[in-house]
């Protein structure tokens, strides 16, 4: 069934702050193999001015796709989840996303398309730290395939 | 910021080193636990299967994490990465052997942006299998 598309231009309430740790940072680095020392090493990360270890480019998805959440699980859009799948991502960066970081997204609703019986829904999430500056712009395409026979 | 590579040394053209990140079942398992995504078809191959996938695959994410190496790597300071984007074409189908499958990322300097900001636009590929996972494979970076 088409999304209602009066959803678009849809703006949810900003997300209560998540904060960066060092150790979840370390975490992502290691599950993904990356041994840049920007990511574990604060003097690593000094030396390149930063002021503490940053977040490799895509850490920030797990905090701006949560925030979707709010969208996804929005029982008045009706969003089919158990057939969605993740078509485009995209970041636009500030400034690295850094230890010690406390986060905001605040998600909107860009487009609702319908394209062969698919329904396709284009979130932007905005991150902003604790003083309201902005870090990086999450866009986050999903499509929800036809279900079979529809 | 401080990126190691030079805007004025680089060209339209310009080859970033290319790299090859392997993928077992193990990786996927850490990986859903370092990024909080769950969801079975990365890690239970019956799930997978049940909803027509030919066998467990990889998060999107991963692979999204991993291509991005080849431009990190590349310029030094992570930060220097303005913008990312990818087009997710199609799965990394990970098979449950100690082999597991392989993500090949390369690279080039597709486009001198901005002699003032000192960006340039790089366009990666990302096979496996043969197969491109994925499309319209973006970065902004902000050299030195």
């Amino acid at each position: 069934m088409a999304l209602d598309q009066s959803f678009v231009g849809r703006t949810y309430p900003p997300t209560a702050p998540y904060e960066v740790g060092r150790e979840k940072i370390r975490e992502f680095a290691v599950a993904v193999g990356d041994e840049n020392p920007a990511y574990t090493d604060p003097e690593a990360a000094k030396a390149l001015g930063h002021t503490d270890v940053i977040a490799p480019p895509t850490f920030v998805f797990a905090i701006t796709f949560g925030a979707a959440g709010q969208v996804v699980q929005d029982p008045q859009l009706g969003l089919d989840y158990s057939r969605v799948v993740h078509g485009d991502q995209k970041f636009a960066y500030s400034r690295p996303v850094r230890a010690g970081d406390r986060l905001t997204v605040t998600s909107t609703i860009d487009a609702i398309k319908s394209l062969a019986g698919n329904d396709i829904l284009d979130i932007r999430g905005e991150v902003h730290d604790e003083a309201g500056e902005h870090v990086v712009t999450a866009w986050t395409k999903l499509v929800s395939r036809a279900a079979e026979g529809a | 910021m401080t990126a190691k590579i030079r805007y004025e040394d680089v060209e339209p053209g310009t080859e970033l080193p290319a790299a090859s990140f392997p993928v077992t079942r193990a990786t996927l398992v850490q990986y859903a636990g370092a990024s909080g995504d769950f969801n079975p078809i990365h890690w239970n191959e019956k799930f997978a299967k049940e909803v027509g996938l030919p066998d467990v695959i990889a998060h999107g994410m991963f692979t999204m994490a991993e291509a991005i190496r080849v431009v990190t790597d590349w310029a030094g300071d992570p930060g220097a990465v303005a913008e990312y984007g990818v087009r997710f074409t199609k799965p990394v189908v990970v098979p449950n052997d100690e082999t597991g499958a392989l993500i090949e990322v390369t690279a080039k300097v597709a486009a001198k942006l901005d002699d003032e900001a000192r960006t340039v636009r790089v366009d990666l590929t990302a096979t496996s299998a043969g197969q491109k996972v994925l499309g319209m494979s973006r970065a902004v970076v902000r050299l030195a």
